[in-house]
């Protein structure tokens, strides 16, 4: 198990390191001249040489790129993580102050996912074929399809003719205060939830009915257990281990559409802060952030894979 | 081409569903194609007497802030959105499995490098790398295009390079080899045919998973400038307004989810028909039966 662990994590710091490079890369030697990238090809034309080179000395711009990249992993190892272009803070505030509200969306839409996924996957396996099956199936056919940001807007929408709903305009923290922190929260979670949701109960469900088929399953139906007991005793734990991996890689599809769905519901999470800094072309705050996204998405599936080796002795001993 | 009709009707009476996909794929790619006949009117063209309409006789749908014609633009973006999901797909599924042929019969030091990249490149969730890509060479649709086929490629990478994998073992690629053949023209003659088919799965998949990353980029303001009509625009624009028209928020994502649904169902009908073993009627069978 160790063994595993410790050859497992390092193939992880190993990506990330190839990660932080690769972001690195696009975001200097993709666009050429980054001031142009900063500024816009007007702006960039109307400036004299001698601002220019001044601005890019200023923002360390300038340096050889390896001496740039270097400068950024000192950053990183700081816990500053750089100074804005635009913004006076560094992005380890930024992060620091919008990060929990995204983590909370996370986390609630994962919890969400299995509380909902879940038991209409086991639903489903029980009675394949009957009515409530096909119209679970369905449900998970089209919110697979349903891009959440369009469902977090219509929600909106609905609430501001119903409930004249208001876009939270500041970050609540749930410390500061819960009630109004779960408002901005919910939202964002369960559209997040239900799309992760339908993978798990699709998933589930073929995964059990696979179990289901198999040979200690039919000795429990043999001996006599009662139905239900079977499955939930004897065929779903089996079953689970495909739907965590799912759940792990599922994380990059939250990850990336929190982004899209923060944007719909107008919270002020980091997801915003990501598509501000791609508009205003702020690229140290966009390597920083997207390597951030890059990590936590590395790391949670380290842990799956962990969990697996756990919860699967054929995994841990080979 | 008998056969091919016979094929077909087999196909859709054992997957009514993904036939049903298959056919309004079609229709969409029609209008897609047809734009300019089915229009009503110029999808850029603002008219002032006609802003913030709700639909009516005159424009179907409605019309925006700015007077433009909703059915008319839904319609053109079936273009912009088509063309830059088919793009990419065929760009970097395709990139992806021929790297991925080549991984798996390759094999090796080659194959070792390639999977790291692979890693690297499937660290990022899709909609991260594509926004950061995007940014870095511009907002175009060529852009746009270039940053979706990128995230695609990892998965072409993967799944193909375990089906060549298998392939590689088989004796009559050893055959091939043992008379001679040359690597390239084993890999192409021998192996590649045997990937087609999950390669058709996998592309298929990515159609309405390459829809969705486009409109989500024009939402968020990074995708195809305005004002190119695209899906995700046209949500972009709704939501400026304090209170949002309905009818601009509805009809563009009505769009998008119907078109995804159907690549998805006709993808899930292809995968079934290829690969039994994921089929519902393997899986029933596996179950005993006795549930049905």
């Amino acid at each position: 198990m160790q063994k595993y662990l410790i050859r497992r994590v390092l193939f992880a710091v190993v990506t990330l390191f190839g990660v932080s490079i690769s972001i690195f890369v696009i975001m200097r030697v993709l666009p050429g001249d980054p001031l142009v990238a900063i500024l816009g090809v007007e702006g960039h034309a109307r400036m004299t040489p001698a601002d220019r080179e001044r601005i890019m000395a200023d923002l360390g711009l300038s340096a050889p790129l390896p001496v740039q990249y270097v400068r950024w992993l000192r950053d990183i190892g700081s816990g500053q993580l750089g100074k804005s272009f635009f913004r006076g803070d560094t992005v380890a505030e930024q992060i620091m102050h919008r990060g929990p509200i995204s983590a909370e969306i996370a986390i609630l839409s994962l919890i969400v996912s299995w509380l909902v996924g879940l038991p209409v996957g086991i639903l489903s396996a029980f009675r394949p074929n009957s009515i409530p099956d096909a119209v679970a199936r369905a449900l998970s056919v089209l919110f697979i399809a349903i891009p959440g940001f369009w469902l977090g807007m219509l929600i909106v929408l609905a609430s501001l003719f119903w409930f004249g709903y208001k876009t939270p305009m500041v970050i609540v923290q749930l410390w500061q205060n819960p009630w109004e922190n779960l408002q901005i929260v919910i939202g964002p979670g369960i559209v997040l939830g239900l799309a992760q949701g339908a993978y798990i109960a699709r998933m589930s469900r073929s995964c059990l009915l696979e179990v289901i088929g198999e040979d200690f399953v039919r000795t429990a139906r043999a001996k006599g257990l009662k139905e239900g007991l079977v499955v939930m005793r004897h065929a779903l734990p089996n079953a689970l281990l495909p739907v965590i991996t799912i759940s792990g890689v599922l994380l990059g599809f939250v990850l990336g559409g929190s982004v899209a769905v923060e944007q719909a519901f107008g919270v002020p999470g980091l997801g915003r802060a990501m598509v501000s800094a791609v508009i205003e072309r702020d690229i140290i705050v966009v390597q920083n952030l997207v390597l951030l996204y890059a990590v936590i998405f590395v790391l949670v599936n380290v842990l799956v894979d962990l969990s697996y080796a756990w919860l699967d002795p054929r995994i841990r001993y080979s | 081409m008998g056969a091919v009709v016979t094929e077909l009707v087999r196909f859709s009476r054992r997957n009514t569903l993904s036939a049903i996909g298959g056919f309004v794929g079609l229709l969409i790619i029609f209008v897609a194609l047809a734009a300019p006949f089915l229009a009503p009117r110029d999808p850029l063209k603002a008219d002032f007497r006609r802003m913030n309409k709700p639909p009516d006789a005159q424009s179907l749908l409605g019309t925006d802030q700015v007077g433009r014609d909703t059915l008319s633009r839904v319609i053109y973006g079936t273009r912009t959105s088509l063309f830059v999901a088919f793009s990419a797909v065929l760009l970097g599924t395709t990139v992806g499995s021929l790297w991925g042929v080549a991984c798996g019969y390759l094999r090796g030091r080659f194959d070792l490098v390639s999977q790291r990249i692979m890693e690297i490149l499937q660290a990022f969730p899709d909609l991260i790398l594509a926004m950061a890509i995007s940014m870095a060479i511009g907002t175009g649709l060529p852009a746009v295009i270039f940053a979706i086929a990128i995230t695609r490629i990892p998965f072409g990478g993967r799944v193909i390079r375990s089906v060549a994998l298998s392939i590689r073992e088989l004796p009559y690629v050893e055959a091939g080899r043992a008379s001679g053949g040359s690597t390239l023209r084993i890999m192409a003659l021998h192996v590649l045919p045997q990937c087609i088919a999950p390669y058709l799965v996998l592309a298929t998949t990515h159609l309405g998973v390459a829809i969705v990353i486009e409109a989500a980029l024009g939402f968020l303001g990074v995708g195809v400038p305005p004002p190119t009509p695209t899906w995700g625009n046209m949500l972009a624009d709704s939501i400026t307004g304090l209170v949002p028209p309905w009818w601009l928020a509805l009809f563009p994502g009505v769009a998008i989810t119907v078109t995804v649904l159907a690549f998805n169902l006709l993808g899930d009908g292809i995968r079934d028909t290829l690969d039994p073993r994921l089929s519902p009627a393997f899986l029933r069978m596996m179950a005993g039966g006795r549930r049905t």
